[in-house]
């Protein structure tokens, strides 16, 4: 069985000579030419995703006034940030309210609006030093006139998401939309076959200091996400069942695009961001080719009850993406309707988006510094009290 | 003047007399008891489509109603509205979708009670009938990234 470097195909990306094709295309191409032929054909694949990502947010430098201030409380249009890191750092998170707009508006709008250039208010406090005398200070600032302003998200790029619907007389409304009662509708969140981690399962091309398309710039994997949980069952095709791994992405938020980085409000939910990730994976060998060539009929997932309000919500069913992308899917008795949450069109556009991208040398390929991890689970919070 | 109509067919066929209004009629508490739809039909010869209904006994309610007859009896029938108490607003139109805006990720197809958005199963992009958007404006509360709005 063949074998093909990083190096190799980076050889290629460089000389301009690499054929790069998407998730979805490479389907076709393994159809046609079975693992073989595609293997000696195609030389990378590129995947993509465009989803609401609520762990997301960034870290900004504001440079020093004169005086100078010790920032220990920090606002940007009036959304809270996190100051707690020297005197003027800030990390600013996706999901944080704004004090005086409520969920109109939250740290995932002030990231947008920085990243499309428009000016932020910031407004900080401090009970001063000696060497920090200023106790306050309110300025304008883009992302032009601070210092670094570099995306850091801690969780990221699910390896595949459960599906949610709702069994309850009343609609609620979650992270996964607004789901209407009586199993009204199957909301899921994914970009299936497309999907950067789905056809990668063991992690074999991606890792950490893999270089990745984040928000319309190039950025990195820079640590396994939060609640890892690459011990969730799989299928025989290497997919997990359910939300398995996740990556911590970072990237110079400076150099994104407003159209892959896009603030969200959940009616009656709150504020997150959909992010566009990219990733390209390789053809190590025909192994990577056969996880490459997954399709919606094979990956599964499960849809929960979201109306139950505990940690663990009852599984209702096993289906298939491509069930799920049929418009509706068989619960017991019921046919509902489903919709998704996430972006294919998106989706398509990064994945295609950096083929380009590759095939014009402008992106190389980084072999993983250090591995994800292949086993783990998240612990839980327990033993706490109040209600 | 009667005016033709087909059980069953989804509008009566007599077009040069005939009003047709989309109504979104807004029940206050206690309201619900009264048999508004019965008396629109009988008293005042309308042809009613529920098109949305939200109401319960003790509770503000809404309806969203298709309303057809003649020019006359639908006047008619909208001034019995008022005598009632009952609230209506007509329905002009249907919610703008600012395609700049939109990043099809679907979630208002969830919610959509006329199916008036659906996404093309081809290229995922999101798909706006308008002629079977009655305004509910459910899709304006659902979309993340506010790109339907409504235009009253």
């Amino acid at each position: 069985m063949g074998y093909r470097s990083f190096e190799e195909i980076n050889e290629k990306i460089r000389s301009k000579k690499a054929v790069v094709v998407t998730a979805e295309e490479i389907i076709e191409i393994v159809d046609e030419k079975g693992v073989e032929g595609a293997f000696r054909d195609v030389d990378v694949v590129t995947c993509g995703t465009f989803s609401p990502m609520c762990s997301s947010g960034a870290f900004l430098n504001f440079g020093h006034s004169d005086p100078p201030i010790r920032m220990s409380r920090v606002w940007l249009n009036d959304v809270p940030a996190c100051a707690g890191l020297a005197a003027v750092d800030a990390y600013i998170g996706a999901t944080e309210l704004s004090e005086t707009a409520g969920m109109e508006y939250g740290g995932a709008h002030v990231i947008e609006d920085l990243i499309a250039g428009r000016k932020v208010r910031l407004k900080a406090t401090s009970y001063g030093t000696d060497c920090y005398p200023r106790r306050a200070l309110e300025a304008w600032i883009t992302k032009d006139s601070i210092n670094e302003a570099y995306m850091f998200n801690p969780r990221n790029c699910y390896q595949n998401y459960g599906a949610a619907t709702n069994s309850s007389d009343r609609t609620i409304y979650t992270y996964m939309g607004t789901l209407l009662p009586h199993f009204g509708n199957v909301n899921y969140c994914t970009a299936g076959e497309l999907s950067p981690l789905i056809n990668d399962p063991f992690y074999r091309t991606i890792g950490l200091g893999s270089r990745i398309f984040l928000g319309g710039a190039q950025g990195y994997v820079a640590w396994q996400g939060t609640q890892n949980n690459p011990s969730q069952p799989r299928a025989e095709n290497g997919v997990p069942i359910g939300g398995a791994a996740c990556l911590a992405l970072i990237g110079d938020l400076k150099q994104m695009d407003p159209r892959y980085i896009r603030a969200a409000r959940f009616e009656k939910y709150g504020v997150t961001m959909f992010v566009g990730v990219g990733t390209a994976i390789p053809l190590l060998d025909e192994e990577m080719v056969r996880f490459v060539a997954v399709q919606n009929r094979d990956i599964k997932t499960k849809v929960f009850d979201y109306s139950v309000g505990r940690r663990s919500k009852p599984a209702l069913a096993e289906v298939s993406y491509e069930e799920l992308r049929s418009g509706s899917v068989q619960i017991g008795s019921r046919t509902i309707p489903t919709a998704p949450l996430s972006s294919l069109k998106v989706a398509r556009e990064i994945a295609q988006t950096l083929k380009g991208w590759i095939a014009r040398g402008e992106f190389l390929l980084q072999q993983p510094v250090a591995a994800l991890p292949r086993e783990g689970s998240p612990t839980t919070l327990d033993n706490c009290e109040g209600e | 003047m009667t005016v033709e109509r087909t059980v069953g067919a989804d509008s009566i066929t007599d077009a040069t007399t005939a009003k047709r209004v989309k109504a979104l009629l807004t029940y206050p508490p206690g309201a619900a008891g009264k048999p508004i739809t019965y008396s629109l039909i009988r008293e005042f010869d309308l042809w009613i489509n529920i098109l949305h209904a939200e109401i319960a006994a003790d509770k503000a309610g809404k309806l969203i109603m298709d309303i057809q007859g003649s020019a006359e009896d639908v006047d008619r029938g909208l001034e019995f509205l008022d005598e009632e108490g009952i609230g209506y607003e007509i329905l002009n139109g249907s919610i703008v979708w600012d395609e700049d805006k939109c990043v099809h990720c679907g979630a208002c197809t969830a919610v959509c009670p006329s199916h008036a958005l659906t996404m093309d199963n081809c290229d995922w992009s999101l798909v706006f009938d308008k002629e079977k958007c009655y305004l509910c404006r459910l899709c304006a509360r659902t979309c993340p990234v506010g790109a339907m709005s409504s235009p009253i």
